[in-house]
């Protein structure tokens, strides 16, 4: 990307080598800034997946494990989220993937996908996400070999938060999907 | 604005008597107009019989009660303090004593008489003009003995609308959803009360989570989202006769309801796989109508008075934004390029205004904003606060705000507020219990 900007800069400094030394000027300080700008975008996203705040989150993400329950030994039934955001994070991909291999395992066994949102948000845009995000969470054990029949979603929206707490880690706790064992 | 002003000094120009008085609600009042509310008289005969029925000592100064407490709470008048009133109800009715209400410095006065006839609550009252000397108006009303509250709505009704040259907001009730118990186990239930919180009554029993009521504007239906047997779906309930009814018949989650501005539609959000549009269905043919079809979440529709436009909250940009379209979904423009996330766009009875709910650096907003998305004013800002919802006349929004919770995650609160179009007036809406999600209703008395 720096490398290519530089090349960009060196052809357009010659194309316009005729016009005046003032927009050549000009010109090199956009690029400059430009360049300026793409560091300061590569250390931040450099923080942002480094950026493990407090041992609880990385990022804006859940990773404790305070709130979680287990459907079977070893398989966590909940799934965490950035804020609106419904992307599935490696970890949870992993949570998903032991929840199918479990599921497969007990093939009489149905579940709810029970989605939720944080408290700050809108309570239809919230209700909506909720619904994204627990599809998200249902596509992916499909896509393991469980059946759409087993699996029906439910969105709460922001209507059940786990934790009652108004701060990032109480918000990060309630950004979730949880399977709920339905028979 | 230069039309509103038109409008006022037109209204006051074609009555009969040239009146001085008048109340611009365009701007913030700062200077609200002070007003003699003098109780309304009544007879001793007539008096003991509303008491055994109302079991109110007078219900001549309850009504005046019930009017003086409305013009309060619409932050345009100054009812004075009856102690200072000089001349008796009954005679005040007759012939004001102008030099002594002058003296007090009120420039509006109204009187009023009470009587008991035939069984019903006959009212009638007048509006004096105390600078001019001369009366403004004069109306009599008749209706049964337990109206008495609504009889002091439409008194309060038409001072406002002689004043002010716009319509009232008095004779109309608030539906909302009551909340009680720890955060994370609400019970919701749906309640009802009159716009200044009296005559509260729940309309369902908490035992499944309820949210977003919605009036329908011509009519004393409501449209609200239930998870009746864990399926969250749209009902129509009749506030009249108890009955509901599933909308639709929709192999998924319906939300966000809101009638048409007739009456005669439900549009709202249909979430499946993931994905939430807009729906109308039709009340009297069932007809379903797909409105918009696209991989973001459009939800919170809302139709212009006209009934030609929606504006709608989607995330098709990224983030939450407001945009508008044709009433058949095509069309489809973006109006907020504000800075932050916005939500909740509710056309204004007007038809010139967009009001909604702005998230901008962990603050939450109400705000308005033109239909072409210019002009973008922010009312009020919190905590968290969302959902206005207008008065009919289109001045006034009702909303909600929650409150932080302390480090043990106590201390939650969800109350109604109001606040003027002009930013000013801002106002807790009383509840028996936390309360959130408000729908005014239309005038009642039309």
């Amino acid at each position: 990307m720096i490398f290519n900007l530089k090349h960009l800069s060196n052809c357009e400094k010659v194309r316009i080598s005729n016009i005046d030394q003032g927009a050549i000027m000009k010109l090199n300080k956009i690029l400059k800034n430009a360049f300026l700008i793409t560091i300061a975008c590569i250390a931040l996203s450099a923080c942002a997946t480094s950026k493990k705040t407090t041992g609880q989150m990385q990022g804006d993400v859940y990773t404790g494990t305070d709130t979680v329950e287990y459907l079977a030994s070893g398989v966590p039934d909940r799934v965490f989220f950035a804020t609106n955001e419904s992307v599935l994070t490696t970890a949870s991909r992993e949570t998903l993937r032991k929840q199918a291999a479990w599921l497969r395992k007990n093939s009489n066994i149905t579940i709810v996908l029970e989605g939720h949102a944080d408290e700050r948000g809108t309570r239809e845009y919230n209700l909506a996400l909720g619904e994204r995000r627990a599809n998200a969470a249902k596509d992916y054990l499909m896509t393991y070999g469980i059946s759409s029949d087993r699996i029906s979603v439910l969105s709460y929206g922001k209507e059940r938060p786990v934790d009652s707490g108004s701060n990032p880690l109480a918000w990060s706790k309630n950004r979730r999907s949880v399977s709920v064992k339905a028979n | 604005m230069i039309r509103n002003l038109f409008i006022i000094f037109f209204t006051i120009l074609s009555t009969k008597s040239l009146a001085l008085i008048e109340v611009d609600i365009t701007r913030g009042n700062l200077n609200p107009l002070p007003i003699a509310v003098s109780p309304l008289s009544i007879d001793e005969d007539s008096r003991k019989s509303f008491e055994k029925i109302i079991k109110k000592k007078n219900i001549g100064a309850e009504i005046s009660g019930v009017i003086e407490n409305n013009l309060i709470t619409s932050g345009l008048f100054n009812p004075l303090d009856k102690n200072a009133f000089l001349q008796a109800p009954d005679i005040a009715n007759l012939k004001p004593r102008f030099e002594d209400w002058n003296l007090i410095k009120a420039q509006a006065l109204i009187t009023g008489k009470v009587n008991f006839v035939n069984e019903k609550l006959r009212v009638e009252f007048r509006l004096w003009d105390v600078l001019a000397g001369k009366e403004m108006m004069a109306l009599a009303f008749t209706t049964v003995p337990n109206n008495w509250r609504r009889v002091g709505h439409i008194i309060t009704d038409k001072v406002y609308e002689r004043l002010t040259g716009e319509k009232g907001y008095f004779d109309t009730r608030i539906i909302y959803v009551s909340e009680e118990g720890p955060k994370t186990r609400r019970i919701k239930k749906l309640a009802i009360m009159d716009q200044d919180g009296a005559n509260n009554k729940f309309l369902t029993l908490g035992n499944e989570l309820v949210l977003t009521p919605r009036f329908n504007p011509t009519s004393q239906m409501v449209t609200y989202l239930s998870y009746f047997r864990n399926l969250p779906r749209v009902y129509l309930l009749d506030i009249e006769t108890g009955m509901q009814e599933v909308v639709g018949d929709f192999p998924g989650m319906t939300f966000a309801p809101r009638f048409s501005p007739n009456g005669q539609k439900i549009i709202m959000s249909f979430a499946k796989d993931g994905n939430s549009d807009i729906f109308t269905m039709d009340l009297e043919n069932r007809i379903v109508e797909r409105i918009t079809n696209h991989p973001s979440i459009d939800t919170s529709p809302s139709y212009s008075p006209d009934g030609k436009f929606i504006c709608f909250n989607s995330d098709r940009s990224g983030y939450q934004q407001i945009y508008i379209m044709k009433s058949d979904g095509s069309n489809v423009k973006r109006i907020s390029f504000g800075k932050g996330l916005y939500g909740t766009p509710v056309w204004s009875p007007r038809g010139d205004l967009i009001a909604f709910t702005k998230l901008h650096k962990g603050k939450f907003y109400i705000g308005v904003m033109r239909v072409d998305g210019s002009g973008e004013r922010l009312l009020t800002e919190n905590f968290y606060q969302e959902a206005p919802s207008w008065s009919p006349n289109g001045r006034v929004l009702i909303f909600y705000r929650e409150t932080k919770t302390d480090s043990k995650g106590e201390g939650f609160s969800a109350k109604l507020w109001s606040i003027d179009l002009t930013g000013y007036n801002e106002r807790l809406v009383g509840t028996p219990t936390d309360a959130s999600d408000p729908s005014w209703s239309a005038l009642l008395s039309n």
